[in-house]
């Protein structure tokens, strides 16, 4: 009897497996619940009613250093230990999320809790509520990531604020979006939908003053850092440095096309006071559209902007951005499993350029009347999805600079992930957008334990 | 007289068993003609597509997805799919396969909670595909040309989970069992796929497929479907739970369904972006 021992199992299983193996087209056994025997379901099939409380996060370390030398700034550019916890409750009238994030920031002077800007041992992510006030209404209330618009990495209509400090120095990409404390109610008719949202106390960017990153201050004509933080003077009467965004979209057969309008202010300080010389945030108007949808093997997709700096109409105020006109066009196509190339071509246009020029004080570098920027995203996903490899280069041939986004990542399993990249800046010049970020290279390294719950 | 006897059972029985064989003969008679005398091969195809992707006029169901790897790591996936058929994929299982349209939020892993995909199916051409990335309010358009890709980095594809034009393949009735139909399928564009054929044992009562087995370029069996357990939910025969194995990578993803339901009379504006941005909790418990 070789059948009773385990041994022998495994000799009949060795005897038998390459016969089996080889011999392709051998029918399957009846799977249980088909033919003879009505299988019975044992599994939960239970749903429970009412509303739920869910909780999940992850806890990470992060760490990178400068790859240049920047006198003005630390060497180590990332040293921290975050721990995000996600609570959410669904299933009522009224949902709700809250998302925190604990941080010990080492590299950061301050560590005062800034809600705002984020600084501090708390960033407060999530805290909205959601409710349906109507079968074609929806409203969330509170603070909120809002993303709309077709760029990817470049936004026109967009103008919720980012932080572009996060963005830099090799935080992960959900922090390039800074939270916005408004309310955002969405319409919807069977042919489209129209999405009001009011911020009634203007959120600005996280924007580079110098604290964690170098940039050319056009007030002083050199690269600040540490040394001379700037302190911007932001708009924060509630209701009445308030913002106002609208979309009006619709999906025809695939093909998604949206009509923008902004009211508000420049979301990153493009002014300054001309009495005391402090960075402001002027007024700003924006009205776009864009269109994305499926063309030849790949997706398309096309976004303008106007954008109208109302403090500066004429374009001949020397202290304040001039009006622009922005347009990108984008398409996407995978070029072999698992990988995609996406390219990107971004204009910011100049209006009353003369008027500009002509008022420019002499000596100050001047912007050309266009900026191109042409961008290349690469993606390979590889061991079963697990490992993430991305490059994403801007590259701008008027500014004559750049920046480089790398990074890689790995899946350990669904807890353990470890990742990896650099922010490489460069560029001629060290006053155009890039160029002027060029000391701030980095590389990173970063450990993430997510948890939740199966 | 005592061998007399023993011939007249032997009459009697060789009888009993000749009515028998008769009525057991008859009975499959019978049941062969309810089996429709053999259906055309283009019925088979129909109805298999029919009851593999289009029971009901929707459905749902929460699935939990194991991936098991050569050195017996699991990674596990949950999430729950809504669909809807566009147009109603006929009784007579005529004409090209219908539109769909599949709502698939994501649970587990965390980092993936609340992530959601939406696919408007197009069996004959590209796919329209959304992936809400909750973190960023994005919503993000995916491209999809390539339908054979891993889903969600399991060894099931986009394909298997969706339906497989069954235009994009020549078929051939080879063998009928007493199960099952066997169908071998040739890609008519094998360079754009990586297996050379495949052979489907097609469940003749009910017209499940129970196993796929894909031969590679060189001919070598390297990837097998089973359907390992079949529960009827109000009707219509489901596979309740199923199997991917990777033969090459050695390994292998299982799929169990619960909450299975059909005919829930899913509004179609759940297939949009204002529900791709808030999920629609009542219809995902």
């Amino acid at each position: 009897m070789i059948s009773a021992t385990p041994s022998g199992i495994l000799l009949l299983i060795i005897i038998m497996y390459p016969l089996s193996a080889s011999r392709a087209g051998e029918a399957p056994p009846l799977p249980a619940g088909l033919g003879s025997g009505q299988s019975t379901s044992t599994r939960e099939n239970n749903v429970s009613a009412g509303a739920e409380f869910d909780v999940n996060g992850f806890w990470e370390a992060r760490a990178g250093i400068r790859t240049r030398n920047d006198p003005r700034q630390r060497q180590t550019s990332l040293r921290e230990s975050r721990l995000q916890l996600g609570i959410e409750r669904t299933g009522g009238a009224v949902n709700l999320k809250l998302t925190g994030d604990l941080l010990y920031d080492d590299v950061t002077d301050s560590h005062d809790i800034d809600l705002e800007t984020g600084e501090g041992f708390i960033d407060l992510r999530e805290a909205w509520l959601f409710y349906r006030p109507a079968d074609r209404a929806d409203l969330k209330a509170g603070r909120q990531v809002l993303t709309w618009g077709t760029g990817d990495l470049l936004f026109i209509n967009d103008l919720f604020p980012k932080d572009f400090k996060s963005f830099f120095i090799g935080r992960d990409e959900e922090y390039l979006k800074a939270p916005s404390d408004a309310i955002k109610l969405s319409l919807f008719s069977d042919a489209m939908g129209l999405d009001l949202v009011y911020t009634p106390r203007f959120d600005a960017n996280r924007y580079i003053d110098g604290s964690r990153l170098s940039f050319f201050n056009p007030a002083t004509g050199t690269i600040t850092g540490r040394e001379a933080i700037v302190k911007a003077r932001v708009p924060d009467d509630w209701l009445d440095d308030d913002e106002v965004a609208a979309r009006l979209h619709t999906n025809w057969h695939g093909y998604e096309l949206a009509v923008y309008g902004y009211t508000g202010f420049w979301k990153s300080p493009r002014g300054a006071d001309p009495l005391s010389g402090q960075a402001i945030f002027p007024q700003l108007d924006v009205v776009g559209l864009s269109g994305r949808g499926t063309l030849g093997p790949g997706i398309g997709n096309a976004e303008l902007g106007y954008y109208y700096s109302r403090d500066d109409s004429s374009g001949s105020d020397p202290a304040i951005v001039n009006s622009e006109i922005r347009f990108l066009v984008g398409y996407e196509q995978e070029i072999a499993r698992e990988m995609t190339l996406g390219l990107q071509y971004y204009l910011e246009r100049m209006q009353d350029y003369s008027h500009y020029r002509n008022s420019l004080p002499a000596g100050d570098p001047a912007r050309d009347h266009n900026r191109h920027v042409v961008t290349v995203r690469f993606t390979w996903l590889a061991l079963q999805q697990n490992l993430r490899f991305s490059v994403f280069n801007f590259y701008s041939p008027s500014d004559a600079d750049g920046y480089l986004r790398a990074g890689v990542s790995y899946r350990l399993d669904d807890n353990w992930t470890l990742s990896s990249g650099l922010n490489q800046f460069y560029g001629d010049e060290q006053h155009t957008f890039f160029g002027q970020l060029e000391d701030n290279s980095n590389i990173y390294a970063a450990v993430r334990y997510g948890f939740g719950s199966l | 007289m005592h061998g007399m006897r023993v011939n007249m059972q032997l009459t009697s029985r060789a009888a009993h068993y000749i009515i028998g064989a008769v009525i057991v003969f008859l009975q499959m008679l019978c049941i062969c003609q309810s089996y429709a005398a053999t259906p055309s091969l283009e019925e088979i195809i129909r109805k298999t597509e029919h009851t593999a992707y289009y029971l009901g006029k929707d459905g749902s169901a929460h699935v939990k997805m194991i991936i098991t790897d050569s050195q017996g790591r699991e990674r596990k996936r949950r999430f729950t799919i809504l669909r809807l058929d566009e147009q109603a994929n006929g009784q007579d299982y005529a004409g090209p396969a219908g539109d769909q349209k599949y709502y698939l939020y994501i649970s587990y892993p965390s980092d993936l909670k609340n992530t959601v995909l939406l696919v408007w199916k197009h069996p004959a051409s590209d796919d329209d595909r959304w992936l809400y990335l909750p973190a960023l309010d994005l919503a993000k358009r995916i491209v999809a040309s390539d339908k054979r890709t891993s889903f969600l980095g399991s060894d099931f594809l986009y394909e298997d989970i969706s339906g497989r034009d069954v235009t994009a393949d020549t078929h051939q009735l080879i063998e009928t069992t007493n199960d099952y139909y066997v169908l071998k399928s040739v890609p008519r564009e094998p360079d754009t796929v990586e297996f050379s054929e495949y052979t489907m044992w097609i469940h003749r009562q009910t017209f499940l497929p129970v196993k796929v087995e894909y031969l590679d370029k060189q001919g070598k069996k390297y990837r097998v479907y089973e359907a390992l357990a079949v529960e009827t939910i109000q009707g219509y025969p489901t596979v309740t739970r199923s199997r991917m194995q990777d033969l090459a990578l050695r390994q292998e993803s299982i799929m169990e369904f619960t909450r299975i339901k059909y005919d829930r009379e899913i509004p179609e504006d759940i297939f949009t972006e204002r529900y791709l941005r808030n999920p629609p909790r009542e219809l995902l418990r």
